[in-house]
């Protein structure tokens, strides 16, 4: 019963978590920033759904594999935004300053 | 138990959908990047949850597994090509 309790709070905690990396990805005024809402968000959002899952499942092979899946996460996403980021800042797209408008 | 995970796909399903709008009317290449990579990583999720709905979490596991690794090479192979090309 407590273990499924704090499975349930896992999971809710990141779909709260995938709600806002949403929201900031469609209302934030420059791409830089979207990109910072959207790599940081994501992946604690996959780290704590997944982690909830593994504590469903109970402890065997399929968890390992779940935890697994979720430390590759954890590297591999930071990885991609930095990649995108940096693309974008050789390919020439300027940060948005204070008093601009969106893009 | 099988209702929640209905629930929680469900709302990741409707976050895809909004995410789409920036894969869509995103105003550079970049931005449809940004979005179709959130996509991929809501999408992980949901592969998993359909495991425990249908009660076969060890074959849904590694297509989550693989998608992971198809998401991540994919964007970083897009994000490269760009880098090289010099413009958006």
């Amino acid at each position: 019963m407590f273990l499924k309790v704090l499975s349930i709070s896992f999971m809710l905690i990141g779909f709260f978590f995938f709600t806002t990396a949403t929201i900031g990805l469609l209302r934030f005024p420059d791409f830089f920033c979207r990109l910072h809402a959207t790599g940081k968000g994501d992946t604690l959002a996959v780290l704590l759904s997944l982690i909830g899952l593994a504590i469903y499942h109970g402890f065997c092979l399929a968890s390992l594999k779940i935890i697994s899946i979720a430390v590759f996460y954890f590297v591999a996403q930071p990885t991609a935004t930095h990649a995108i980021a940096r693309a974008a800042l050789r390919c020439g797209v300027k940060p948005w300053a204070k008093g601009e408008e969106r893009r | 138990m099988e209702k929640f995970f209905l629930g929680i796909g469900i709302g990741l399903c409707f976050l895809v959908l909004l995410c789409l709008y920036r894969g869509i009317f995103g105003p550079t290449v970049l931005n449809r990047l940004a979005g179709i990579s959130a996509i991929g990583t809501k999408t992980l999720v949901i592969l998993l949850l359909m495991g425990f709905i249908y009660d076969r979490v060890d074959m849904f596991m590694d297509i989550s597994m693989v998608y992971a690794i198809l998401n991540f090479i994919g964007t970083l192979a897009v994000a490269k090509y760009l880098e090289t090309k010099g413009e958006v």
